[in-house]
């Protein structure tokens, strides 16, 4: 069986970028295998990690949980889509580095576009605000404690 | 991990939705896909066609109904939870859809996850489908035949199972407003925070009328009737009508413990609610 194949447009970090894909493939998939934006990583692949978590039209969304052909019509902004114009560091990816936010980096860019929207929605948060921010994330290394500080010294460099 | 292949239709209008569902019984929708895209994943479910709605305009509108004498929210198919939870009307007309969305998930897979969607994707263990049925709401489906409304209670079936026909589609869901005087609360317990609950419970205290739904502990949402209880007896007068079962995240008898707490507490809650209008 030949499967069909969809003709697809993405618009990514402000690119618009032209792919032919199967429906059954994920978000996550196209973003990493045919964009080559492996900034994205792909944890559980069942919605459960949020290693995977890209912006949709600015909101946090599991890229494993939509299909590419799902996502026309939509902005899309991944981890690359986060540094400075100039391509220095980001506000929350420089709190990440001075903080310690991340041993090995496999959850990191799903953090970092999580917390990117949740200090765009609540630029001054407090502490448990900082940890609800964070709560649909799994990290196995840091035990949490500087990702928490990380977001309030994110907030501080926003 | 990765989904079989799948037939895609993207329709631009709910006729051409309904039109492609009736050309192959193996369908389903796609709306959020928080659940569903899961179970292609995992290949529990491999549907020979997917029908996503996202492209229909028009579904995403959240009303206050006011012209049935009643009064309500109305839900459409792509209002995403998270707009519903954000909604100030839907808040202030049915409070326990606010209540209780906040334990959906997590504000990740709200984002995308839609509440008509949780309700028919009818799991025991999801929120929005016991606070419809405590609610005594309805579902509005589209299907060949027209356009029909589901009474809650005719709604859930069994597991993950609906009275919703495959050749038809969930266009919204009515949450009938709180009455004046009557209050409501909503708690669970899970392991993790934004997991699954184990158990959680739902109140609706109106004059005399107190009734308790119940997530994870049926195999469908479950609501009892405890008018007339006293307040120290809820737990096991609730219990008296419930079944908990075991499973691998926690056995029937810790199920039955935290029906007791959860009763006596959401009762509390939601008197005090109906005292204070908050």
């Amino acid at each position: 069986m030949t499967e069909e194949l969809h003709d697809v447009r993405l618009t990514v970090n402000g690119h618009t970028h032209e792919i032919r894909v199967p429906a059954r493939r994920l978000l996550s998939d196209a973003l990493r295998h045919d964009l080559r934006l492996t900034g994205t990583h792909v944890g559980c692949e069942h919605g459960v990690c949020g290693a995977c978590t890209v912006l949709v039209d600015g909101a946090p969304t599991r890229a494993c949980l939509m299909f590419a052909v799902s996502a026309v019509d939509t902005e899309i902004t991944t981890v690359e889509g986060l540094t400075n114009p100039d391509g220095s560091l980001g506000p929350v990816q420089q709190a990440f580095k001075e903080c310690h936010g991340l041993q090995c980096g496999f959850c990191t860019p799903g953090f970092l576009t999580t917390i990117t929207a949740g200090l765009r929605d609540n630029p001054t948060p407090t502490h448990e605000e900082a940890r609800d921010m964070i709560a649909g994330n799994l990290c196995r290394c840091t035990g949490y404690q500087n990702i928490v500080k990380a977001v309030e010294r994110a907030a501080e460099l926003s | 991990m990765k989904p079989a292949p799948f037939d895609y239709r993207r329709p631009a209008t709910l006729a051409e939705a309904v039109a492609a569902l009736a050309g192959e019984p193996n369908a389903k929708v796609l709306a959020g896909g928080q659940s569903l895209v899961p179970l292609l994943s995992m290949r529990l479910a491999a549907p020979a066609m997917l029908v996503d709605i996202n492209g229909i305009p028009g579904l995403d509108a959240i009303e206050v109904v006011t012209d049935d004498g009643v009064g309500g929210v109305r839900v459409g198919a792509l209002a995403r939870h998270a707009a519903v939870l954000a909604s100030p009307e839907v808040r202030r007309v049915q409070p326990l859809v606010s209540l209780a969305l906040a334990n959906v998930a997590h504000a990740t897979i709200r984002n995308r996850g839609t509440t008509v969607g949780s309700i028919v994707h009818a799991d025991a263990a999801a929120e929005m489908p016991v606070v419809l049925s405590l609610l005594a709401g309805s579902l509005d489906v589209e299907g060949p035949g027209g356009r029909r409304t589901i009474p809650a209670s005719e709604l859930y079936l069994g597991p993950l199972e609906s009275s919703v026909g495959h050749d038809e589609i969930a266009v919204s869901a009515y949450f009938p407003a709180l009455a004046p005087g009557a209050g409501v609360a909503f708690e669970e317990i899970a392991r993790r925070h934004g997991d699954y609950a184990l158990v959680g419970a739902a109140a609706l205290v109106d004059g005399d009328s107190v009734r308790v739904g119940y997530l994870s502990v049926s195999d469908v949402p479950t609501v009892v009737d405890l008018s007339g209880v006293a307040d120290d007896d809820l737990g096991e007068a609730a219990l008296a009508q419930l079944d908990p079962a075991a499973d691998i995240h926690a056995s029937a008898a810790y199920r039955a413990q935290l029906v007791r707490v959860l009763t006596g507490r959401v009762v509390r809650s939601a008197r005090a609610f109906a005292e204070e209008g908050t």
